[in-house]
C-alpha cells in the first residue's frame, strides 16, 4: 500500500535556514544542507526548501543549497519560492530538485502550469495554494504570502490546476496556519474531493496527534510542517511512530 | 563505465548524484560508440511516453540500444522502464522498444489518486541480482500515472496500488526496468543501484 508522507519544510534566506533548527544534542543548525540531512535520518519522506530571499545573490546561494543537498540526500526534494518562469523551473531542476512548487506565479499566470507540465512533466509541477474562508461557506485563494485576496474560488482553482497538468497540490490554510490547533480538515476535504491528484496538507500542525488526525479525517496524501520540526518540539520519527500506532501506513 | 543515455528526456541529475554517492563511474552520452564501449547502460526518462520515444527515435540511438541491451546490463528507470515494453496507450498508441513483452496503460481504478506518487512497499515475486540484500518488503519511491501490463515471467517485484503495479521487470538476462526511482528511494534505492553496478563488474 502507498504510505502517507511526512514532509518537513525549511525556509531559507540568503542560503541559511531562517529560524535555525534545534536537533537533539545539536543546537541551532543554520546550514540547510545539514538540516536536510538530519531530517533524512529521522525518516522524512520528502523535503521542501522554500526560498524567501528577495535578492538575486540570495537566489544563487539558494540554488547552491539545493545542489549540495541533492548530492547528499536521496529522497524527493521539492523546491519553491521565487519561481515564475519556465526558465526558473529549468534552473531549479538543474540544481537537482525533483519537484518545483509555484504559488502566486501560478495564480497570476496559470499558463505556467501548462507549460512546465508539458516541458518537464507533471510529476515535477507542484502548485502551492494559500486559501482562507470567505465568510459565506466557501474558500478563496490568496497570493503574496497570504496578503492579497484574489477573490478566486478555491475549488474552481484546484480544478483548473489539475486540468492544466499539475502533479500535486500543497494546500495551506491561512485560517489554521500558525494557530497550531490542527490541520484544516474542512478545507482539505473540499479540495481532496474535487481533484484526483495528490494533496499535501499544510498549516496548523501543533501537536503529535494532529498528523494521525488529518490522515484519518481526510484523504490527503501527505502532511507538511515547518516550525514544529524546526524547533525540535517533535521529530519526524515521533510523528511517523504515532501515525503507525493509529493504523496509518508509513514508510 | 556506465553509459547514461542522454536524449533530452531524462531525470539525469538525480541519477548522476546517486551514482556519485556509490562511487560508480558513468558518462552521460548520446554517442553510439561510447554506448557500445560501455559496460552497462542506464536509460532514464520522465514525462510522456510518446514525446520521449520521439526524442529517442530522432536521436538515432534505438538500433544501438536494441543491440547492446542483449549484451550488457541495461536498466530503464521510470519512463525508461515503460519504454522497454512493446507499446503504450498514453495519448494514443505508440510503439516502444519491445525488449520486454507487454504494454503500458493508464492506472484507472476508481477513486484512486493519480499519479501514484510516494513510497510504496515492494513485494518480490522472483529473486534477481538487483534485489539482493535489500531486506523484506522495503519501501521505494514511485511517481507515475501509467503502468506496465505484463506476464508473470518478466515480473520480479510489484507493489499494491488499487491492483498490482509492476515495479521491477526483467528479461531474466541483461534487461531490467524499475518503475520506481532507485535514485530517490533512500538507502534501498542506492543498494539496488550498487547491485546493478556489481552486476556490471561481474559481467565484464
Amino acid at each position: 500500500m502507498l504510505a502517507k508522507r511526512i514532509i518537513p519544510c525549511l525556509d531559507v534566506r540568503n542560503g541559511k535556514v531562517v529560524k535555525g533548527v534545534n536537533f537533539e544534542g545539536v543546537k541551532d543548525i543554520g546550514d540547510p544542507v545539514q538540516c536536510a540531512y538530519e531530517y533524512n535520518l529521522q525518516g522524512a519522506d520528502e523535503l521542501v526548501f522554500y526560498d524567501i530571499t528577495a535578492s538575486h545573490e540570495g537566489r544563487g546561494l539558494f540554488l547552491d543549497v539545493v545542489e549540495q543537498t541533492a548530492k547528499k540526500v536521496f529522497v524527493p526534494l521539492c523546491v519553491g519560492g521565487g519561481v515564475s518562469s519556465v526558465e526558473d523551473f529549468r534552473k531549479t531542476l538543474r540544481a537537482g530538485a525533483d519537484k518545483v512548487s509555484i504559488n502566486s506565479s501560478a495564480v497570476k499566470n496559470p499558463q505556467l502550469i501548462s507549460d512546465a507540465a508539458a516541458i518537464f512533466g507533471s510529476q515535477c509541477v507542484v502548485v502551492g495554494i494559500d486559501a482562507k474562508r470567505d465568510g459565506m461557506g466557501g474558500f478563496t485563494v490568496y497570493i503574496n504570502g497570504g496578503r492579497l485576496d484574489m477573490k478566486r474560488d478555491l475549488v474552481e482553482w484546484v480544478k483548473e490546476v489539475e486540468r492544466r497538468g499539475a502533479g500535486e497540490i500543497c494546500l495551506n490554510s491561512i485560517d489554521t496556519d500558525g494557530v497550531r490547533g490542527g490541520f484544516d480538515i474542512e478545507m482539505l476535504n473540499a479540495v481532496v474531493s474535487s481533484v484526483r491528484i495528490p494533496v499535501i496538507a499544510s498549516g496548523g500542525a501543533g501537536k503529535l496527534s494532529d498528523f494521525a488526525d488529518v490522515f484519518k479525517k481526510t484523504n490527503c496524501s501527505a502532511a507538511l510542517a515547518a516550525s514544529l520540526f524546526h524547533f525540535g518540539e517533535l521529530t519526524v520519527s515521533q510523528v511517523k511512530d504515532d501515525c503507525r500506532k493509529n493504523g496509518i501506513e508509513m514508510r | 563505465m556506465i553509459a547514461i543515455i542522454d536524449y533530452g528526456a531524462g531525470n539525469i541529475f538525480s541519477v548522476q548524484n546517486a551514482l556519485d554517492s556509490i562511487n560508480a563511474e558513468y558518462i552521460l552520452t548520446n554517442d553510439e560508440n561510447i554506448i557500445r564501449k560501455s559496460d552497462g547502460i542506464i536509460l532514464p526518462g520522465v514525462g510522456a511516453f510518446k514525446a520521449a520515444m520521439d526524442k529517442l527515435n530522432s536521436s538515432g540511438l534505438v538500433p544501438v540500444i536494441l543491440e547492446q541491451a542483449k549484451q550488457k546490463p541495461f536498466l530503464g528507470i521510470c519512463l525508461g522502464m515503460q519504454m522497454l515494453f512493446e507499446k503504450s496507450y498514453e495519448f494514443g498508441e505508440c510503439k516502444g522498444l519491445g525488449l520486454l513483452k507487454g504494454y503500458v496503460d493508464l492506472i484507472e481504478e476508481k477513486d484512486l489518486i493519480v499519479p501514484h506518487m510516494g513510497w510504496n512497499k515492494l513485494e518480490i515475486s522472483q529473486n534477481c541480482r538487483l534485489l539482493d540484500n535489500i531486506g523484506e518488503n522495503p519501501y521505494v519511491y514511485f511517481v507515475h500515472s501509467y503502468k506496465a501490463f505484463c506476464d508473470d515471467d518478466v515480473l520480479y517485484a510489484y507493489c499494491e496500488y488499487g491492483s498490482s503495479v509492476p515495479a521491477l521487470v526483467s528479461d531474466g538476462k541483461f534487461v531490467f526496468g524499475a518503475q520506481f526511482h532507485p535514485e530517490k528511494s533512500g538507502n534501498t534505492g542506492l543498494k539496488i543501484l550498487s547491485n546493478f553496478v556489481d552486476m556490471i563488474g561481474e559481467c565484464k
